[in-house]
């Protein structure tokens, strides 16, 4: 089975960050993974996006042109990639940002307020990892004991108080309906 | 079996050189390469080795002219334009018969271009990396894990046949993550009796040198390193086959290209469609004998890149010209799509196949 993934919103937003926990899962799971970043000039503001692809076949192509799950946090990048979704997959949308809407019906989109969520819960800067929970939840590509073991592993150790925020995220993301 | 770890092309080939004894390293920031100079200027000193930002191109690769002369293994990097400066630098090394390793994580050109993958410097690499008459050894990395085995391999290949040897990467390469386990280091680097350290008055003194002003003493010294380039080209020439067996359109393409192509390919014999594909993994020597081996069954080959079609001539004169050979590229950064090169092979399969 083979799994790809776009991830895309604003710099800053930890969209790599996020498609980086996903990868380090799928190797965990001793998957073959890749991840692929859309590279620009800047770091902060511009839009950002990456591919994750999860399989148990050799990755030919890290490239993501028909994603089976896409997490879209700012308008743009619903936009731009909402009606690539294969048809039966899924996209995790953060409604306190995003506006757009579809009329696409062949597809599970899910809307999360995970930018409010985050600022509710003390969680700053955890809507990419609300959004991740919720995944977990709705598709169970990735197991919670995995998705644990990377935060700890990913999480560089000077920022130890980050592990316990995006654990916390993650259940957020997980439990809500 | 030594852990996994995720990681960027980049880094991973930066890491493996480290192990691989790379004491020197002198570069100069360009993306998509500049995650190699970071992960250098926090890695090298903690190793016993020097890192050093240049203040240009060519200030780095004369650094590591220099460092080569003194029997060390040296290393720079950079991407496409900054490796247009490095050039001159290459034609000493190579022409003082110095082994060092030259990493070009590719990207779009002619000029400033652009910072997004390409292939288009395999002339610049396989062809023309500079002035004379000189090659250097290419390698093209296809993985993360390659970015990290062909380092340890670059420094080991340059030190047996006292080459420069390019690793020729891209930007998708250099910049994606994936698993890699790094290779145990076996080998040694050799004994080095040519460098220059110092004779102590122990010995006759070494000399590292371009320069010859009488033309037979040239010429002599060229033939003898292409001499050396025959046992090269018989010992390295190296490609990866995949379903290349019953093949009847066969595929090719390296690096990033082959990545995508294995996709078209995998794709193509769902459908029924017998694809193949060769993937160089030494661009120089090229490795002639996979396309000679497959020209019997084969109908017709397809060139995949991310240029205007810059292998193409080789794999004709592999072939021998004996079978069509098409091509299929985008350049200036545009990454080719899977389902494109897949519609390139059904037309290549109604057009020599099915006729």
């Amino acid at each position: 089975m083979t799994s790809e993934i776009q991830l895309a919103g604003f710099g800053g937003q930890g969209i790599l960050f996020a498609g980086k926990v996903l990868a380090y899962c799928g190797m965990l799971a001793d998957r073959e993974v890749s991840w692929l970043p859309c590279y620009g000039p800047e770091m902060r503001g511009g839009t950002c996006n990456c591919s994750v692809c999860l399989s148990d076949e050799p990755i030919g192509s890290p490239t993501v042109d028909e994603p089976d799950i896409i997490i879209a946090m700012n308008d743009p990048s619903f936009r731009k990639f909402i009606d690539t979704v294969k048809p039966g997959g899924f996209a995790f949308v953060d409604s306190t940002l995003v506006t757009a809407s579809t009329d696409r019906n062949d597809i599970k989109v899910f809307c999360v307020p995970a930018t409010r969520l985050a600022s509710d819960n003390d969680l700053a800067g955890g809507a990419n990892i609300i959004l991740i929970g919720k995944l977990i939840r709705e598709t169970g590509i990735i197991s919670m004991d995995d998705i644990e073991a990377a935060i700890r592993e990913i999480v560089p150790p000077k920022k130890a108080q980050l592990i316990e925020n995006n654990l916390k995220a993650i259940k957020i993301g997980y439990e809500f309906m | 079996m030594s852990e996994k770890k995720l990681m960027k092309g980049n880094e991973a080939l930066a890491e493996a050189a480290v192990r691989a004894g790379c004491k020197c390293y002198f570069g100069y920031p360009i993306t998509p390469q500049t995650e190699i100079a970071a992960y250098m200027s926090k890695r090298m000193a903690k190793s016993g080795g020097v890192f050093l930002q240049a203040e240009s191109e060519i200030a780095a690769i004369n650094m590591v002219y220099g460092a080569a002369s003194a029997g060390v293994r040296a290393m720079t990097s950079s991407s496409s334009p900054g490796v247009s400066l490095k050039s001159e630098g290459i034609s000493y090394i190579a022409g003082c018969d110095l082994p060092c390793v030259i990493v070009n994580v590719q990207r779009g050109g002619p000029g400033l271009g652009g910072i997004q993958p390409s292939q288009s410097d395999y002339y610049m690499a396989a062809k023309a990396g500079g002035h004379g008459d000189f090659f250097m050894i290419v390698y093209a990395p296809g993985s993360v894990q390659e970015m990290a085995d062909f380092a340890v391999r670059a420094f080991d290949t340059a030190d047996k046949y006292r080459m420069p040897v390019m690793i020729l990467s891209d930007g998708l390469l250099g910049q994606m993550m994936e698993p890699v386990v790094f290779p145990e280091i076996t080998e040694k680097a050799p004994e080095k009796p040519w460098a220059c350290v110092g004779h102590e008055n122990k010995r006759k003194h070494n000399i590292v040198n371009s320069l010859y002003l009488v033309p037979e003493d040239l010429e002599n010294s060229n033939r003898e390193r292409f001499k050396k380039y025959d046992i090269v080209k018989a010992e390295l020439p190296e490609a990866d086959c995949y379903l290349t067996e019953d093949a009847e359109i066969i595929v090719t393409g390296y690096g990033a290209s082959a990545r995508i192509a294995r996709s078209a390919v995998n794709a193509a014999r769902a459908e029924g469609i017998k694809a193949g594909l060769i993937r160089p993994i030494t661009l120089w020597p090229f490795p002639e004998k996979a396309y000679a081996d497959t020209v019997d069954r084969a109908k017709a080959y397809l060139v995949v890149e991310m240029s205007m079609g810059q292998m193409v001539d080789d794999v004709r004169l592999a072939t021998s010209c004996k079978r069509p050979v098409e091509f299929f590229g985008r350049t200036g950064g545009v990454i080719p799509k899977p389902s494109e090169v897949l519609e390139k092979i059904r037309e290549l399969d109604k057009k020599y196949n099915k006729a």
